[in-house]
């Protein structure tokens, strides 16, 4: 199958403490591939290595072939690297409706435009609303960010990755902390943009039962270390993987969630 | 909204008419010269407020390029005889030097943490005012210079504190709304986005530095040609133009006036122009009226427990509420508790 993003021995270390340790993995183009791991495994630091925000300190990260580890976090989102934040990071003190609009600014290449009115641009604003629909927030369009609610806020860092459209998409946990009935919604959006043709999503979340029923790919980390890659089913029945999830299940809840579904 | 936009607009604009009426009503010299000190502060704080309201920077040494303009245009039309073509070439300049330091401290430091610029332009401006205090031959000195402005065209040199009245307003006006366009631009937007969240910005696929340096520069320019306003005006120039007290004078007007607005700057440019007017009047009634800057001092501390987002900012904020207390009241009790 072919790759999309490709990392080899990728490795990074706070001070003496190595958060991500030499993982070398294929992530395959136009598929859904979930990263589970229990807390602190190092998935949001995989990922931050993955879209530029972290730069590893040892190996390196292949986009499409090309060597990406010393492009900068603004390049990859340029060249098809899109990602959302598990603790949420939006633009707090203005508009909801603006926070979208940026992204899709940013997309169109709008970006040392400094004499036409930013209303004259009326394709951006009319998508950011429908955007916004989309993911159940255009009644709070005109709101500041930082007023809405937690389950709100995660709902519009996923409108500002559809915004991006980009080719990659990396989702940290994008329900955690919502209500139990607005995760159906967005989730719904998730398989919609599954089934659009060129996209590759890769999600990191805990809720084991979401992710069987979406992955086409399952990876584990734990500790930091790559633990195994493969279909859900692949997964389930790795032993490993069910020796580290029943074995740290006692005392850890996002552990157990997995291990009990 | 568009609807919203233009109501202010004519407001403005209005406004702006009014103050183009007013010394044919009121024309004493010291009410002229107070006057045209707002225009120049108001300017000189619509420029700091692109860096720090807008864009987050926050600047120590914006005085230099006050103090560029003011040097630049003063020796310009020293050196050269006070023709009208001088004054051009000191206004261009006052502008280019302006606009080339702010792009070499843009360039030195606002990749580092933030702090970094506000030191390097307190320093920098404090290098500028020893420059000044130092570089006798051309600056005079701690003395400074008075100079000759280029005379006025037939019965208008009578005028002449009308004129300068007219011309320091109509430049305010004029770089108020093309710094209005600006910061309603798609650029515009990008800059409140920094200021907000930098990282986000980048994850959005926007770079920091360019846009960092763009309005580093502007900001420079159009606190330069403040300066060239100031000197004019007043036809003298000396070293306190890179005083820090400037720079202070700037963040005030700012935070009074509303942080992250461009009426904001010019509302508190003429509340701090007026008061340090009557206030020091009120010397003889109390030493502590002569300390103005010890009022100010005052003032500024409870503007920013009780108006931290300034004078306009606070309407602003309440108008918007009142707004959205009506939607929800019209829309439903659904959201009310
Ligand atoms: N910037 C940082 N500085 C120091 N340590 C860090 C940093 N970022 C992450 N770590 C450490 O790296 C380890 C992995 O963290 P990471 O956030 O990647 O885990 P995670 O798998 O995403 O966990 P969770 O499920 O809780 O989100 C943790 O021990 C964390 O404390
Ligand atoms: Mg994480």
């Amino acid at each position: 199958m072919e790759s999309i993003i490709k990392t080899k021995d990728l490795t990074i270390a706070f001070g003496g403490h190595v958060a991500v340790n030499e993982v070398s993995v294929d992530i395959p183009k136009n598929q859904f591939t979930s990263v589970i791991g229990p807390n602190g495994a190092g998935k949001t630091t995989f990922f931050n290595m993955l879209s530029g925000q972290l730069t590893p300190t040892k190996g390196q990260v292949f986009f499409k072939g090309e060597d990406i580890t010393k492009k900068s976090a603004t390049e990859r989102a340029r060249i098809g690297i899109g990602r959302s934040f598990q603790i949420t990071n939006v633009f707090p003190n203005i508009t909801v409706f603006e926070n979208v609009r940026l992204a899709i600014q940013s997309r169109e290449n709008v970006r040392f435009q400094m004499l036409r009115h930013f209303t004259k641009y009326k394709a951006f604003a009319d998508e950011a609303m429908s955007i916004l629909e989309t993911v159940l927030l255009k009644d709070r369009a005109k709101a500041l960010a930082v007023n809405l609610s937690h389950g709100e806020k995660r709902k519009l860092e996923i409108a500002m990755l559809l915004a991006l459209n980009t080719e990659v998409l990396l989702l940290d946990e994008p329900t955690a902390g919502m209500s139990l009935e607005e995760v159906p919604a967005i989730l719904d959006v998730i398989k919609q943009i599954k089934e659009e043709e060129n996209r590759t999503i890769i999600l990191i979340e805990h809720k084991m039962d979401m992710v069987l029923g979406l992955s086409d790919q399952v990876m584990v980390l734990f500790n930091g270390e790559f633990l195994a890659q493969g279909s859900p089913d692949e997964i389930m029945e790795n032993e490993t993987v069910q020796a580290v999830y029943i074995g740290g299940s006692q005392d850890d809840k996002h552990t157990s969630e997995i291990g009990t579904d | 909204m568009i609807k919203t936009l233009q109501k202010s607009t004519w407001v403005y604009l209005f406004t702006g008419l009014m103050l183009v009426l007013l010394p044919f009503f009121k024309d004493e010299r010291w009410f002229l010269f107070l006057m045209i000190q707002i225009f120049v502060f108001g300017i000189f704080a619509m420029s700091y407020d692109l860096l720090l309201g807008y864009t987050g920077i926050v600047s120590f040494g914006h005085a230099m390029f006050f103090g560029v303009g003011a040097y630049s245009v003063a020796i310009t039309l020293d050196r050269f005889e006070p023709s009208f073509m001088s004054l051009l070439l000191g206004i261009v300049i006052a502008m280019a030097v302006g606009g080339l330091i702010a792009f070499i401290a843009g360039i030195l430091t606002l990749r580092l943490k933030s702090h970094y610029y506000a030191m390097l332009t307190l320093a920098l401006a404090n290098l500028f005012l020893v420059l000044a205090e130092k570089w006798r031959s051309l600056t005079k000195g701690n003395d400074g210079f008075t100079f000759q402005i280029p005379e006025l065209p037939g019965g208008l040199e009578d005028h002449r504190n009308m004129v300068i009245y007219l011309f320091c307003l109509v430049s305010m006006v004029v770089i108020f709304f093309g710094l209005k366009r600006l910061t309603e631009s798609p650029l515009g937007k990008i800059l409140v986005a920094i200021r907000e969240n930098e990282q986000r910005v980048v994850s959005l696929g926007y770079k920091i530095m360019p846009y960092k340096v763009i309005i580093s520069v502007i900001s420079g320019v159009v606190a330069s040609f403040a300066g060239v306003l100031y000197a004019i005006s007043i036809r003298f120039v000396d070293t306190s133009v890179f005083a820090i007290d400037m720079t202070l004078d700037a963040l005030l007007m700012t935070i009074i006036g509303g942080v992250g607005t461009l009426v904001g700057p010019i509302i508190g440019a003429g509340i701090i122009e007026f008061a340090h007017h009557y206030l020091s009047e009120l010397s003889d009634v109390h030493w502590i009226f002569e300390r103005w800057i010890i009022l100010f001092g005052i003032l500024y501390i409870l503007v920013v427990i009780f108006f931290p987002s300034g004078i306009v900012g606070t309407i602003n904020h309440k108008l918007a509420t009142r707004k959205q207390r009506k939607k929800e009241d019209e829309q439903s009790d659904k959201l009310a508790s």
